[in-house]
């Protein structure tokens, strides 16, 4: 019964990052736009909170930070997607590629590549008690972002205009509805949430930085989209159901009975997860309409 | 307001403009960084561009470090040329890495002449295997290859780890790092002096002969329709699913070669780091190649180039390697945005009401 609390517990930490990158990933490709620069915005995200945290002390502003980067990645993006119309797959994969070189470059001509100090961290809500003894973010995730997100889809004029654009950026421009200004709203949201997403990696749950700290994370949330066939509860779930496998697998690994089990693949035990899951749901998904289709006025 | 238009023909100037606007580009915007970290751009560059050409021994250093680069840009190309997002280069790679390695500590007492076509044929193989997945998953039920072939690259570094601090683990010196491989499957080197390999040889045949299947045969044309248009290509009687399916598969068998070309020809064993992302770089290398196969050499040894350099600016200019990765990232993005001007004109226009008090007649001469 302990370890079932202290796994519950540990999957709502682990999911959180996941969360946050999901629907931001979410309400992107909503809109149409696949953003494959997530892992390279997840990772910058990490990276800019740490080093913000670090050098002032505080990690809201090392948070704030985070939010910049990642809005400067959704612009990049948008410039990239939106205003050009480049393939999405090749912007994507090349501000991945960017923004992970860049950090590793900050990184190394700040601290030599050698040790990075520890960081003020924030701190558990709710101290001792199981289960409830959470980050503040992890709260700010799952009780206020995916219900306003889900309201934000469903209800708001916001949500009306990102789906139209999405699904018919044609008809929607007819509508009057600027598909451009949509799309890169999107983008923006997207790229501060994902941001925000890696910084809880740093600022909360490691509260320090290490090379390759997402390890393709931004790919899982990617694939959860799918698996939530972009809705916003079924993300959740999906990201509940990862950070649960990843829980467990942590949880095995100390057990005595799976001593034997080399750790390595019970750390690639959630990725199979993930694809297995997708190979059983994944079938007869309805992409949005206008997914990787860039939009110009004929 | 800045805004796309479609162009008539294109110009006779646009070609060069095309070629040289993202060198200035990435030239004006790595500046910044470059600055940052107290280097000199112009110094930086020369020494990523022209230090490693300066002598034989750095381009043969080059070329080695071309090799990877080689056999993922190649996987990548055929199977984007076919419409098929194959993300799961680096994977695939450390298969046929891992495969080498299996041999080179399992299969022992076998002549060179038949260890290393074996191996050249086992890494392929695993390549194959390693890509089987997320092709027959995108082939017969429509799954998206995106998301499988990267989450698939993780499971294969983990793959390499777990062998690494298990079953392969050094026993000599303890580090996670296999045993040398049987000396019968290391791949003969090129030159007396150089570790210039025979990897580099079989990536250069292979480009050959993937150009000639791409640009030459009716499998070419097949994979060709395919990527450009599914529908069409089925309208027209192809076999889209199947077409696809052998694109993704041959991918998968080229970069598994590769991994078998870092073992047996670079490292003579099984190492954490034996891809440095080489899966992702070959994505950068196809798209600059513009899915060419002859790009995808010209683009492989460039990218040599600045890595190379990149490596050499470390010690000289105290520039942290990764600006490498940066440069690269930033020319292929500056590459694929300018690529668009080859459809798409830029039409500067002011906004409606600013025109409009331009064109007022008397106002704007009277100010002048």
């Amino acid at each position: 019964m302990t370890t079932l609390i202290a796994l519950v517990g540990a999957a709502l930490v682990s999911a959180t990052p996941l969360l946050y990158a999901t629907l931001g990933e979410l309400v992107t490709e909503r809109t149409g736009i696949l953003n494959l620069g997530i892992e390279g915005t997840m990772y910058a995200g990490a990276f800019a909170g740490f080093l913000v945290a670090a050098s002032t002390g505080s990690p809201w502003l090392g948070l704030l930070g985070a939010v910049v980067v990642g809005l400067l990645s959704g612009l990049l993006m948008g410039l990239l997607t939106v205003t050009f119309g480049v393939n999405q797959h090749v912007a994507g994969i090349g501000t991945t590629l960017l923004l992970i070189g860049l950090s590793e470059f900050v990184n190394r001509l700040k601290y030599g590549g050698g040790a990075v100090p520890q960081i003020a961290k924030f701190g558990l809500l709710f101290r001792d008690v199981p289960v409830a003894e959470q980050y503040l973010l992890t709260y700010i995730g799952f009780l206020v972002l995916a219900p306003v997100m889900w309201w934000v889809l469903r209800g708001s004029g916001f949500g009306l205009r990102v789906r139209a654009v999405g699904e018919n950026p044609e008809a929607a421009d007819a509508a009057g509805i600027s598909v451009t200004r949509t799309r890169y709203a999107a983008l923006l949201v997207g790229g501060a949430l994902t941001a925000i997403g890696g910084a809880v990696l740093t600022l909360a749950i490691l509260g320090s930085f290490t090379l390759n700290i997402t390890a393709g994370r931004g790919w899982v949330s990617i694939a959860l989209v799918i698996f939530a066939r972009w809705r916003v509860w079924p993300a959740v779930f999906g990201a509940l159901l990862f950070a649960g496998v990843d829980a467990l697998q942590l949880q095995l690994a100390i057990s005595s009975t799976f001593e034997s089990v080399p750790r390595e693949l019970l750390i690639a035990l959630p990725y199979l997860v993930v694809v297995a899951t997708l190979a059983i749901s994944g079938r007869g998904v309805r992409y949005p309409g206008a997914y990787l289709r860039p939009y110009r006025r004929a | 307001m800045i805004r796309f238009a479609l162009r008539g023909r294109q110009p006779r100037w646009l070609l060069p403009v095309l070629a040289v606007l993202p060198i200035v580009l990435t030239y004006l915007l790595t500046a910044g960084p470059i600055r940052a970290a107290g280097a000199n751009p112009a110094a930086a560059y020369e020494r990523y561009v022209l230090q490693p050409l300066s002598s034989v021994d750095s381009v043969f250093e080059v070329l080695l470090t071309s090799t990877p680069l080689l056999f993922t840009g190649l996987a990548v190309a055929v199977a984007f040329r076919c419409g098929y997002w194959n993300i799961g280069a680096d994977g695939q790679l450390l298969a046929g890495a891992v495969e080498a390695t299996f041999f080179g500590l399992n299969v022992r007492g076998l002549p060179a002449g038949v260890a290393i076509p074996l191996v050249i044929l086992a890494g392929a193989v695993a390549g194959v295997v390693w890509a089987l997945v997320p092709a027959l998953l995108r082939t017969r039920l429509g799954i998206d290859e995106v998301v499988t072939t990267l989450l698939l690259n993780p499971v294969a570094l983990l793959l390499v780890q777990c062998l690494l601090n298990g079953p392969w683990r050094n026993p000599e010196n303890q580090f996670p790092e296999s045993a040398p491989i049987d000396p019968a499957y290391t791949f003969p080197r090129l030159l007396a002096d150089h570790r210039l390999h025979l990897g580099f040889a079989i990536a250069l045949v292979l480009a050959i002969v993937v150009g000639v299947i791409i640009s030459r045969t009716p499998l070419g044309l097949r994979m060709r329709a395919v990527g450009r248009s599914p529908e069409a290509a089925r309208f027209a009687g192809i076999r889209v699913e199947r077409t696809m399916l052998g694109a993704a598969l041959g991918s998968g068998a080229i970069a598994g070669i590769g991994g078998v070309s870092q073992v047996a020809g670079l490292q003579g064993q099984l190492t954490g780091g034996i891809s440095d992302g080489f899966g992702y770089t070959g994505v950068v290398v196809a798209t600059l190649a513009t899915l060419s196969v002859t790009g995808v050499v010209f683009v492989s040894v460039l990218l040599a180039d600045i890595i190379v350099g990149a490596e050499s600016a470390v010690r000289v200019l105290q520039l942290p390697p990764q600006m490498g990765d940066v440069v690269t990232a930033t020319l292929m993005l500056c590459v694929v945005a300018v690529l668009v001007l080859r459809r798409y004109k830029l039409v500067v226009r002011f906004p409606a009401a600013l025109h409009r008090s331009r064109s007022r007649p008397g106002l704007g001469e009277d100010a002048a």
